[in-house]
Parts: structure tokens; sequence; C-alpha cells
């Protein structure tokens, strides 16, 4: 059973494809990577799966419905969520509040409510507020909780905005280069975290440099270059594959 | 009739054309609504009206009026000039990498602390100094014009010339646009962009005296009320022409000048102000990039 | 010699003490100012909260009867001030859309009651949710195209509107009298008592005013002032956690500018005329700066804006003249050195 399915996306801005043509399925409950060098459209093709951007051309399905073109939040209460590469937390705001605010999307009442404080907004509060200690914990933040998320080390802000995305109560999680800029003990924390969520039974989408942490954790390998796909296919097949290694692999091992 | 007002729209819409350049050179580099732009030019005026009235009064007017007004214009410009170079470097610079809002207020505060300067030192009543110049009238066929109006054009397009000669051929103008397009990259590659910045608000603020002394020439009376008004109009011209473009901001400023003054003349006079606005608010909800802007897509 | 100005020697003071004050300034900008002792403001104050929330109480409930009624007219206004900065503030402070034209829906709410009133006979108590919804609609309204617009787009957007409106009121003379404005509106009536008495007006705006401020402060404290705040951080990040920017700023255009109807019919109540005159462009800046100068975001630091701008130049009754100039400068100087405001914490 696929959960995503993309069909010739493409995405242009101005004269310039940054995604040309990519289709690929990924299944329920898997981790996939998006590999490809700098450059190569594994961003913008995650703006197109989110809704942030359009996508020129294509469809995408998720659970057999096409969700191309709609709005990042419509895409998000489907059950869609992500990180960003360059963490977007709401820095001014606590720890609790940055993951509270990804729950109460799905906890409503109304504004009467709010201004009355009736017993129905006190228990949806109530339980926004327990849920994202949950979240907390599973990032191991919750010591944290009423820290500003600014204040915070860059690591555990990387884990935040998992938690953050997790609190949106996804199918898939989108994760842009989740461990950039880590170091090893950091990355380790991360890779736990991820095979956590996959045991919730959430699909992740990785966007990794880290080839360790790609060909190690992934169940499937989609590799853009220059906004093509490449190959994709298990860890094994993508390792061995030459377009792979002459497009992307071979430079960056003579590193 | 219509040549009547083709011609005062002209007239018009050059001064306006020639304040719009300094936002849309501000808007270009700092991504900036320079607010206080208005007051500059406000000052201006003032200066015009009391040098010439100061040279009036010494008898140089009587000698030689080309070299009163353009002793006052070129004073005017070197007092405004200081300003402009002053209000960069004390009210923008420091909040450079604040947040884009505290700028914006930052010049809101400049803009009312002139005024109000203004108005404190020099009274709030209009001050007039009609400056005669034994004006010679121009009739052709029904259409009147004064040397004074002819003169504004002229003059204003002399400048918008020299300006794009600038741009285009200086070293100063070269590396102006390169600062425009890229901060990062044009201080990469050895353009002082401090300087440069000061180098754009003292050009603007230079255009803006020399449009506030034409005004103060052409009206004989100025008020601490005046930059307000022609500050939010010719922002209009530089948004109508498209934010960032100098040519733009020339045509967007001839533009609006006909609009207003046809608009005067065949639709209402009390809602003379209200065109401009309308026609900000409409530019910016249907194409705010103007006439000659580019959109550029969000970064993510 | 007849020169038309004051005079050679005012010319020679407005450009030598131009030159003079901003030497000055750019003096004062190569000042630090520590921080810290700032800091120590905003936590003080949540430490004491009870007391300091009794001490007030008591402080504005017996207010009027120890002042003159100049003083109760002016803690009336700081009231009125405070209501339009707490709704400002939710449109500029949570949502972080810059408005610079607040002061025509402060216009709309007033010019409702006036013509309801005038020409219909409505009283004060029916027209105080028609105001305040009307204003709320004609600000959602308003907001529907300009919500497409990024940051000062949307604030020169506003302006234009602001001087529309106030262009509108100035010359629309058969409805709204043009700048004489409209006289003999009535004032609020609890049976058969009128509350022109300015000390029954002085408790009506405070317990409007208290009530406006629990309501803020309850919807902020909510998921709607989280929405509001996530979106004024960053808004695609906002937008990736399922919060639906647009309707969301939206709705604080509508709800900020709710307040601004009630203070709007408050103020024509009070003054029992209008005109287009308290409605310029420098009312609206004047509102902002509360809320600025309180702390973008703080609904108490709005408050606290409000009732130092009015009061302020009451007390110091020399400066009165050389308020505007004072703003002006405190703005640059404000952004400068603490652009969180007084009661902002970062």
């Amino acid at each position: 059973m696929y959960i995503l399915v993309t069909k010739e996306v493409s995405k242009q801005f101005g004269g310039i494809k940054a995604v040309e043509g990519v289709s690929f399925k990924i299944s329920n409950n898997s981790i996939a990577s998006i590999i490809g060098p700098n450059g190569a459209g594994k961003t913008t093709l995650f703006n197109c799966l989110t809704g942030i951007t359009k996508p020129s051309t294509g469809q995408i399905y998720f659970r057999e419905r096409d969700i191309s073109g709609l709005p990042p939040h419509k895409v998000a209460h489907l059950g869609i969520a992500r990180t960003f590469q360059n963490i977007r937390l709401f820095s001014d705001m606590t720890v609790i509040e940055n993951v509270m605010i990804a729950q109460h999307t799905r906890i409503r009442y109304g504004l009467l409510g709010a201004v009355l404080r009736d017993r129905q907004f006190k228990i949806r509060e109530a339980a926004i507020r327990e849920k994202a200690y949950e979240f907390l914990a599973l990032a191991g933040l919750e010591d944290h909780a009423d820290t500003y998320a600014g204040e915070l080390p860059y690591g555990s802000q990387r884990r935040l905005e998992i938690a953050r995305a997790l609190a949106t109560e996804p199918e898939i999680l989108l994760l842009d280069e989740p461990t950039a800029g880590m170091n090893p003990s950091e990355t380790r924390d991360v890779m736990s975290m991820i095979k956590t969520i996959q045991l919730l039974g959430k699909t992740i989408i990785l966007i990794e440099h880290d080839m360790r942490l790609v060909m190690g954790i992934s169940d499937w390998i989609v590799v853009l270059d220059h906004g093509v796909k490449i190959a994709e296919g298990t860890p094994d097949a993508v390792k061995n594959d030459t377009l792979v290694i002459e497009a992307y692999l071979g430079k960056e091992t003579t590193h | 009739m219509f040549f009547q007002q083709l011609i005062n729209g002209l007239t018009l819409g050059s001064v306006y054309a020639i304040i719009a350049l300094g936002y849309t050179m501000v808007y270009g580099i700092l991504e900036l609504i320079n607010f206080a732009h208005g007051e500059i030019y406000m000052l201006g005026a003032y200066l015009g009206i009391i040098l010439l009235a100061f040279f009036t009064a010494s008898g140089l007017t009587e000698q030689s009026l080309l070299l009163s007004l353009i002793l006052t214009s070129v004073l005017s410009a070197l007092f405004c000039a200081m300003y402009g170079f002053t209000m960069e470097k004390v009210a923008y610079r420091p909040l450079r990498n604040a947040p884009r809002l505290s700028p914006l207020i930052s010049a809101i505060g400049v803009s009312i602390f002139l005024q109000n300067y203004v108005m404190l030192t020099q009274g709030a009543t209009d001050k007039v100094f009609p400056l005669q110049l034994g004006e010679t009238v121009i009739t052709f066929q029904d259409v009147r014009m004064t040397v004074t109006q002819v003169s504004i054009i002229a003059v204003s397009a002399l400048m918008m010339l020299t300006l794009r000669l600038f741009i285009s051929r200086t070293r100063i103008g070269k590396a102006m646009r390169a600062t425009s397009q890229d901060k990062i990259m044009a201080a990469l590659v050895g353009i002082d962009v401090d300087t440069i910045i000061s180098v754009t608000f003292v050009i603007g603020a230079v255009l803006a005296a020399v449009a506030g002394v034409m005004v103060a020439v052409y009206y004989g009376l100025v008020n601490y009320t005046i930059g307000y008004i022609a500050g939010i109009k010719a922002f209009t011209a530089a948004v109508l022409g498209g934010i960032g473009s100098i040519r733009g901001a020339m045509l967007g400023g001839i533009v609006l000048g006909l609009m207003e003054s046809m608009g005067a003349a065949y639709v209402s006079t009390e809602y003379k102000d209200a065109f401009a606005f309308v026609i900000l608010i409409v530019i910016l909800l249907i194409k705010p990039s103007g006439i000659f802007g580019t959109d550029l897509p969000d970064k993510v | 010699m007849l020169l038309p100005f004051k005079g050679l020697e005012s010319a020679l003071i407005l450009f030598a003490g131009l030159a003079l004050g901003l030497t000055a300034i750019f003096l004062i900008g190569k000042l630090r100012i520590p921080t810290a002792a700032w800091n120590t403001i905003p936590s003080a104050a949540s430490r004491y909260k009870t007391p300091l929330i009794i001490s007030l109480a008591t402080l504005f409930t017996v207010c009027p009867l120890m002042v003159n009624n100049y003083y109760t007219d002016v803690l009336i206004m700081a009231g009125i001030y405070a209501i339009l900065a707490i709704g400002l503030n939710v449109i500029v402070g949570f949502t972080g859309l810059l408005n610079l034209g607040f002061a025509a829906f402060y216009a709309c709410g007033a010019y409702t009651y006036a013509l309801l009133n005038t020409k219909l006979g409505l009283g004060f108590w029916v027209c105080l949710p028609i105001s305040a919804l009307f204003t709320s609609c004609v600000g959602f309204l308003l907001a529907v195209p300009a919500m497409r617009l990024r940051g000062d787009y949307l604030a020169i957007v506003t302006l234009g509107f602001g001087e529309i409106m106030h262009l509108i009121l100035n010359n629309w003379d058969s409805l709204t009298h043009g700048p004489n404005g409209i006289t003999g509106i009535a004032p609020p009536m609890i049976a058969d008592t009128s509350l022109s008495d300015l000390r029954y007006f002085y408790y009506l705006v405070l317990i409007i005013l208290l009530l406006s401020l629990m309501v803020i402060r309850r919807v902020e404290l909510s998921r709607f002032g989280r929405a509001w705040k996530a979106i004024k951080e960053n808004e695609i990040a906002a937008s990736s956690v399922g919060i639906n920017t647009m309707k969301y700023k939206l709705f604080a255009f509508a709800f900020g500018s709710f307040w601004a109807g009630i203070a709007g019919i408050l103020f024509a109540a009070k003054m029992q005329f209008v005109s287009p005159e308290s409605f310029t462009f420098i009312e609206s800046v004047l509102i902002l700066s509360m809320v600025i100068l309180g702390g973008l975001g703080n609904t108490y630091g709005a408050v606290l804006g409000a009732f130092l701008l009015v009061l302020l130049p009451e007390v110091l009754r020399e400066v009165q003249l050389y308020r505007m100039l004072v703003l002006g400068i405190g703005l640059v100087l404000l952004m400068r050195f603490r652009p969180q405001g007084l009661l902002g914490i970062r």
C-alpha cells in the first residue's frame, strides 16, 4: 500500500526548472530518503509536497487523494507535517507553546468558549497541554517546557521542530536535513528519535546529506540530480547504481 | 482646458517624479519606505522661501534673478543633503538588522519630529513669499504656461537625465546598482555598502530639496504639512512605476501628476487628494510590482 | 524689511537647533544603556501581581473622587485610548500586521453612533454593539484584499485607507457636515440618569476597559492568540502546522477593529460632538506609539503606554507644546534602544 505517490511533478521558477517530472511511490510506515547534490531540487520537492509552492505540473496523491496545489494548512490537516532546513521555530514563544500551537488545530473550541472559559474550553486546553508534554517527552525536552524556543541549543531546536511537526498528528513526516550541523552524538539522538517515530506507525521522508545515516536507516531512497530523478531503490541498489555514483556519490567520496 | 490641465499635470508630475526617485532609490537598496523623505522636501521648500526672501531683501534678486535662484537651490540642497546623511546614520543605520517594521516606525518618528520642529520654530500658518518673477506668460493658442512651469519641467527633466547618466556611467552609480541587487555580494566584491547607502540618501535629499525650492517658487507659500502629503503622493508615484525602478519613478510621477490634475478638473476638486490614495491602494492590490517592477519568489 | 517668516533669527534657530539636536542624538547613539535594569520591570510586575492589581484597582476606583473635573476628563481620555491601544495591539502586536490607519476605525465607531443617534434617535446602549460590529466588519472588509500584501505595503494601504476615510468625513457634507462635524450627540443613559457627569462617565469607561481587557486577555491565552503569535513569528511555519494564516489574519483585523468601534462610540458619547479633526494620521501614529511604548504584543503594556502618553503631557504642562516633537524623537530612540517597549521581555 503506497501512502504517497507523485506523478511527473515539475516546478519552474521563471526559466529555471527546479524539479522536472519526478515520480515516486512511498510505502506506508516506511522511512524513505531523498538524496542528491546541492541544488538538486530536494527542498523544492518538499515545498511542493507540503503546499508551500504549487507544482507547475504533475500530481501528488496522499492516500489516493490528489493534494497537489492545496494550501499548506490543508495539507497539514490531512496529515503531512514537516520540518525546515533552516529551522523555523516560533522563537519568542516557549517550548511548550510551540508544540501546543501544532496540537490545537486538532482540538477545537469556539471564540465564545475562550472568552467565557467554559468547561469545554478547560477540558480541551488541558488535553492540548497534556498531549504537548507527550510530544516533548519524545524529543527529550520535557524539562525545558517553559524555556523560550529561541534560547534552546541548536540540537534541541531541531528536535523541538520535529516534536512540533509530530504534534499535528501527521501520517507522513517530512524532515528537511534533520541532522545538518549536528555532532555525532546529537545525530544519534535524532536517528533514534526517527526510529521511535516509525514505531508509532508514521511514514518518514528525509532529506539528508549524511550518507551513513541515510544508508543505515532508509527503506527506500530516491536520488535527484538537477531536478530529475536519476535513480530509486533500496539502499543497496542505490549504492551500486552507476548513474548515482557518477552524479553524486563518486564526487562525494573523493573528498 | 485639456491642454491647460496637461501643462499643470506635467508640472506637478515632474515634482512628484523627482521626490519619488528618493523613495525608490532607498527602497531599492534597503527595502525601507523612508517615511521622512517628504519632510526633506518640506525643509527644502522652507529653505527655498527663506533664502529667496533673504536674497530679495539683500538686493541680489534684483541684480540677478537667476543667480539668486541657483544660490537658493544649491544652499537648500546642501543643507538637505546633510540632513539626509545624518538621518540615515541616526535613525536607520543602527536598525539595519532589526525586524523590518522597526526602521519604518523610526522613519515615522523622524517625520513627526521634523514636522513639529518646523511648526514650533516657524509657526503653524502658511509662510507666504510671492516672488516677483515678472511672470512672462507664454501663450500658445489657448494654452497659457508660465516661465516657472516651463522651468520646473525643464529642471526636473535635466535632473532625471543627470541621475540616469550618474547611475549608468559612474563608478558610484554602478556600485549603487550592484548594492541594490545584492548587498552581500556587493560587499564581497569590495563595495563599501555603508558609503553607498549614505550616497543614496544624499542624492535623494538633494533631489527632494530642489523639488521643494521649485514648489516654493511656484506657489510662493509653504506650510509644515506639505511634506506629508507630497511624500505620500511621491511614494504612490514610486509604487505606480514599480518601486526600486528609477525610470518607473519618473514615469509614475508624471502619470500621477496628470491623473491628479485631470481628476481635479473633470471629476472632483474636493477629492483631488483621494485620487493618489485610491491609485496607491488599487496598484498595490492588483499589481504591487508596478509598471517596471519585478516579482520575486518568496524564499523558503 | 518685511520678511515673510518670523525673522532671520527664527530661521537661524531652526537650523542651528536641528544641527544641535542631531548631534545630540548622534552622540546618544554611541551610548549603551544597560538592559538588565529594564528587564527587572516585567518580572517584578509578575511577582507582585496580586498587590499590584489591588492597589491599582483601589487607585482607579477612588481617583475621580480625589481629583478635579479636568483630571477626570484626562483619565477618561486615557481609558478610551487604552481601549484603542489594546485593540490595535491585537493587529500589530499579536499578529504583526502594521496598521497605520487605526484612527479610521476609531472614526468609524464614533460616526456610527453620531449618525444613528442624531438621525435615527437610537440610544447609546443599542448603538454600542452596532458600532463595534460595524467597525469590525469594515476592518474585515478592508483586510480581505489587503491581506495579500506583506509588511510595509500593508502599512501603506492602511494609511491610505485612513486618509480616504478622513477625506470622506471632511467632504461628504450632507451626511457628516464636513469639517464642522456632528453636534448634539446624546450621552449614555441608565434608567433616567444621564451619564454626562464626568464621574459617572469615568466609571463607565473604567468598566468597559476592564471588560475589554478581560476578553482580550482570554482570547490571547487561547488557541486564537497562539495562532496569531505564531503567524507573527513565522508565517510559513504557522501554515505548515495547520494554521489557516489568511483566516486568522482577517480575524485579527476584525477583532482588533471591534475595540476601535467601542472606543469610538465612547468618544462620541463623551464629547457629544465628533469632527474629522479627531481622526487624523497623527492620531493613528499616537495610538501606535502607545502600543509600541508599552511593548508590542503585551496587552498590559498597551494600557500602560496609553496612560503614559495621555497623562505625561498633562502632568508636565511645560512640555505640552512639544508633545509631538518629543513623541517623534521618542519613537526613534525607542526603536534604537528598546524596540520591545517598556514591558517587553526580549
